[in-house]
């Protein structure tokens, strides 16, 4: 066995990832599909699956772009979106503190949900050795080749799914999915119906601010109904 | 929006999220460590979704919908049963695609 040798934690992380490419590769065909419907060229589609990296920020972004935003919102909304990673951020930083600064730019730039949620176990749990990030750099590794790859294949399709299939729903499905999962406690639940509320009239709002300040208005509410959760999580 | 602005915008966007990774990877001991910031942390991902999801749900073709008679209404009610019971995301969007398609075929 090359127990804990790079490259039985690079394949154990690759393994680990590989049921969660069912999940993202469709996604990935989708949003191809989507950034062209809202106006990106290919190139900027493609692109921005490595420029971005993180694929419901990408949708925004493709969205926010067919809507003429301004810049500054744009950039300040993929923020939000993906603000959760500062979470993820938290919980491996214990694990790669002795590593050289390539390996931590690397793995920062791995850092999406699906790399996390396969590795976080591993890291945890399994045994502290010393190439244990290789686990993580095999989860992220493969979740990018199959975001790159369905996001080429979405693009090149393209034009060849009719309208009337409805396949945009799939992204809401996808990000109710997530929802779901992400959802813990009473207070949760409330902060994502205030700021599913509140972002229908906030749609309105000049600049395309709406989903900033409902996102905004949803965790103000989930943070004051917090007192009210029966448990403690 | 020329090329140029498209390219910058999007370098930006992958700068910022680049940075929110590598965040705590990078500065974890300058950054404060505060119980208030990791609650506030813990209500975006429900609130920013349920914004991302309120539109795709009750905007068609950029009219507000929000009557029994939007098939997609019912058809996120059908996946948000299924996402509960199973906790996993490829049942949800095939149980979602599969009430919209009947409802569909059935209003048509």
């Amino acid at each position: 066995m090359f127990d804990g040798a790079p490259r039985a934690e690079f394949l154990g992380g690759v393994r680990a990832e590989l049921p969660l490419l069912l999940g993202v590769v469709p996604f990935g065909l989708i949003f191809g599909v989507l950034g062209l419907a809202a106006g990106l060229p290919g190139w900027a589609v493609v692109l921005s699956s490595s420029l971005i990296f993180a694929g419901s920020s990408q949708v925004v972004f493709a969205q926010l772009w067919g809507g003429a935003t301004p810049p500054p919102v744009m950039v300040a909304t993929v923020g939000v979106v993906n603000l959760r990673h500062l979470l993820y951020s938290a919980a491996v930083t214990e694990y790669l503190r002795e590593l050289p600064w390539r390996w931590k730019l690397l793995l920062a730039y791995l850092l999406t949900d699906e790399a996390f949620a396969a590795a976080i176990g591993r890291l945890r749990d399994g045994p502290a050795t010393a190439h244990r990030h290789w686990f993580l750099c095999g989860t992220g590794f493969t979740l990018w080749s199959g975001w790159q790859l369905s996001t080429l294949a979405g693009v090149l399709l393209g034009t060849a799914i009719p309208e009337r299939w409805s396949l945009d729903f799939s992204i809401a499905l996808t990000f109710l999915a997530l929802l779901v999962l992400s959802v813990h406690r009473r207070s949760d639940a409330w902060a994502a119906i205030a700021a599913a509320a509140v972002v229908l009239p906030a749609l309105a709002l000049p600049h395309k601010l709406g989903l900033l300040v409902a996102a905004g208005v949803g965790i103000a509410v989930g943070m004051f109904m917090r007192r009210f959760d029966r448990e403690k999580p | 929006m020329s090329t140029t602005a498209l390219l910058l915008t999007m370098a930006a966007c992958g700068l910022v999220t680049f940075l929110i990774r590598l965040s705590f990877i990078a500065f974890g001991r300058y950054l404060p460590d505060d119980p208030r910031i990791e609650a506030f942390l813990g209500y975006v991902p429900p609130a920013i979704l349920g914004a991302l999801i309120g539109p795709e749900i009750f905007m068609l073709g950029g009219n507000l919908n929000a009557t029994p008679d939007n098939p997609r209404l019912w058809a996120a009610l059908v996946a948000l049963l299924v996402a509960r019971l199973t906790r996993s995301v490829l049942p949800t969007i095939a149980a979602g695609m599969a009430a919209l398609w009947a409802i569909q075929a059935w209003l048509a």
